[in-house]
């Protein structure tokens, strides 16, 4: 099968999911809340106009199904509600803190396929022997760290005793922000050439980045880990062996070559972390991006902002998946098969 | 006469004793990858003293909550913002109340929470993802669909807009977080059963007759779960993980229950002054997640053929 005809068949495949996400979140947000007026309204007492006028925003009188046809218009168009804290679109919202959360999730991204690829590289070629007993207390650490407290240990440590790292913000308050071009500090500070603010919008990063990657490298290590161990039993390792090949050459000219088509496909699962980790990691050091957004509007029980960030990560979810698909589509043709 | 009579009376028991010590048992192969995993690393120990200590701990927390005698809201003034010091282990927090009868009091809610929500993902998925995997076809379609649509979700978001949805509370956080956990259990039994079901002895119950219904609870099942077991022990660590996080948002347990999540959140604002009071509950939920991770590890291995030999 071509690659073209592949995609289309994922594309056809997506059609249902996002029409049961759609669904989910439309049962979440009208059919389950014990009183829809008084959640979206956010306020406990409000004035008969008030109720009038939510109920008639978001249609709540009509019958579910002619809710939920309203609801995916109202998705599609991009009307997501109105956030009863701020008084401001919640699509609107959610573009101002995008960029923030692009930009710490793909540092912590890189960092976690920093830290995690040569993990399990190492664990499986000491697989079974002493020094993997550490790297799997180190893994099981990552994993068994609740958000804050990564977060809250990092901030004790780097910002208040040793003082070497910003605890909190984008960049420090007496900075400008470099001009807006992509929304990412550290992008656009590079791309404007402004030095000062690259380097104070880097050290702002370095902690929340590494906190969030610090929760996620464990699923890179672990499948890095079993694919490698996988690879090395394979006809063709052992044909390089037996051919006298230098055992580090095997390691990673033939195995880890192969091994690492596989580590794409959890690339999607890591992101999915990231993005449920900056909700507690933005909260902690107060950057300003979905997460924070997120948190922020969970504490002050902000419903329609709720519910838009809900719809935002399942769909960067989604859309994750389908790109990393097409990406193994492409290392790997076999798959195009299936 | 006595002497043969008393060989006779001897013979057996020594025979059935000797039968015993030669039979291979499941306790002593078990027994003998935890001392393995013990000598190589010490902590693997402490894991399992750890969890069944805090698993009985809770039990009776839970059964007699007389017999812990204390009363986690007390307030102390005089005490406020005390460090850790042998009046006080876990030092007091800014109403001079004891951190430790804090941890103590809440620590019981998280295992309680976990182990119901474990269960009940684990029966859920048990049930759907055998019937998925042994029926195929059509229902397979329908069940795998539908799991694939909560995949797609961001587990913690999704109970969360669930959890603020129905308020917060325990009762809704229990909700929330059953109704996102239960897919991948699903997912894992499907699997399973697929592995199973091209075994033999599935063949030969089909051959003889057994009826479809029969052939799931008698044979899939049984064979379906030893494998999940040791996932769902590693997993009351995520469970305790994502209500500690609805909890620190103010999901959790509400006054006058102690949630340890909500301890974290309310001194995250003393973090400079009294750094104790963040973060050792963070300390002890990492610690609870830690042994329950390790005590999976064990379980796995015990139950994988592969370490037997």
């Amino acid at each position: 099968m071509g690659f073209l005809a592949f995609i289309i068949r994922r594309l056809f495949l997506l059609v249902p999911i996002l029409l049961g996400v759609t669904l989910l979140t439309f049962v979440v947000s009208h059919v389950i809340v014990p009183n829809p007026v008084l959640v979206w309204v956010g306020t406990r007492h409000p004035s008969p106009q008030q109720v009038a006028a939510i109920t008639a925003q978001y249609h709540l009188d009509d019958p579910l199904y002619t809710q939920y046809a309203y609801y995916l218009v109202d998705l599609v168009t991009g009307n997501w509600g109105t956030s009863p804290v701020t008084n401001q679109p919640v699509l609107k919202l959610i573009g101002t803190y995008f960029p923030a959360t692009f930009e710490l999730t793909i540092a912590a991204l890189l960092i976690s396929v920093a830290i995690g690829i040569p993990l399990g590289v190492l664990s499986a070629v000491w697989n079974g022997k002493k020094l993997d007993y550490p790297i799997r207390l180190l893994y099981l650490s990552g994993v068994g760290s609740p958000p804050f407290l990564l977060a809250l240990v990092f901030q004790l440590v780097f910002s208040y005793y040793l003082r070497i790292l910003p605890s909190s913000g984008r960049l420090s308050p007496t900075l400008l922000p470099p001009t807006h071009i992509t929304g990412m500090y550290t992008v656009d500070s590079l791309l404007t050439g402004n030095w000062v603010d690259l380097v104070d919008s880097v050290r702002h990063l370095i902690l929340p980045a590494t906190a969030l990657a610090l929760l996620t490298f464990a699923i890179i290590t672990r499948i890095t880990r079993s694919s490698m161990l996988e690879t090395m039993n394979k006809d063709f390792v052992r044909t390089a062996r037996s051919k006298g090949l230098p055992k580090r050459s095997v390691t990673f000219r033939h195995v880890l070559r192969n091994a690492l088509s596989s580590t794409v496909t959890v690339i999607g699962l890591a992101v999915q972390f990231l993005l449920t980790g900056t909700v507690v990691i933005e909260y902690i050091f107060f950057w300003p991006g979905i997460g924070l957004y997120a948190a922020q509007s969970i504490l002050a029980l902000d419903f329609p902002s709720i519910m838009g960030v809900t719809v935002l990560f399942t769909l960067i979810v989604v859309l994750t998946n389908l790109v990393t698909d097409f990406a193994y589509g492409v290392i790997d043709p076999t798959v195009r098969l299936q | 006469m006595q002497e043969e009579e008393q060989e006779q009376k001897k013979n057996p028991k020594t025979e059935a004793k000797e039968a015993r010590s030669y039979k291979p048992s499941v306790f002593r192969e078990s027994g003998r990858i935890l001392y393995s995993h013990v000598r190589r690393n010490p902590f693997y120990l402490l894991a399992v003293g750890f969890v069944i200590a805090y698993l009985v701990y809770s039990a009776l927390a839970a059964l007699f909550p007389q017999i812990t005698g204390f009363d986690p809201n007390a307030l102390n003034l005089n005490v406020a913002l005390h460090p850790p010091s042998l009046a006080y282990p876990f030092g007091t927090d800014n109403l001079g109340r004891n951190l430790l009868n804090r941890v103590m009091a809440g620590a019981p809610i998280d295992a309680a929470i976990a182990l119901i929500i474990v269960s009940f993902s684990f029966l859920f998925g048990a049930l759907t993802g055998s019937i998925a995997g042994y029926y195929g076809g059509l229902v397979d379609e329908i069940i795998m669909r539908i799991t694939d649509i909560f995949l797609a979700f961001p587990g913690i978001i999704l109970a969360l807009a669930i959890a603020a949805a129905l308020g917060p509370g325990l009762l809704n956080a229990v909700l929330a977080l059953s109704v996102v956990w239960w897919p991948i259990y699903t997912r894992l039994a499907r699997g399973e059963t697929l592995s199973v079901n091209s075994n033999q002895f599935i063949l030969a119950a089909r051959a003889s007759g057994l009826p479809r219904s029969k052939i799931v609870t008698r044979h899939i099942i049984p064979n379906v779960i030893a494998p999940m077991i040791a996932y769902a022990t590693t997993d009351v660590g995520n469970v305790i993980i994502l209500f500690s996080v609805l909890g620190y948002l103010g999901l959790g347990a509400q006054p006058p229950l102690v949630d340890v999540g909500r301890l974290v959140y309310d001194g995250q604002n003393f973090i400079q002054s009294a750094p104790w009071y963040p973060i050792i509950p963070g300390i002890v939920i990492f610690v609870i997640v830690i042994s329950f991770a390790l005590v999976g590890d064990l379980i796995r291995d015990m139950l994988d053929p592969h370490w037997r030999i």
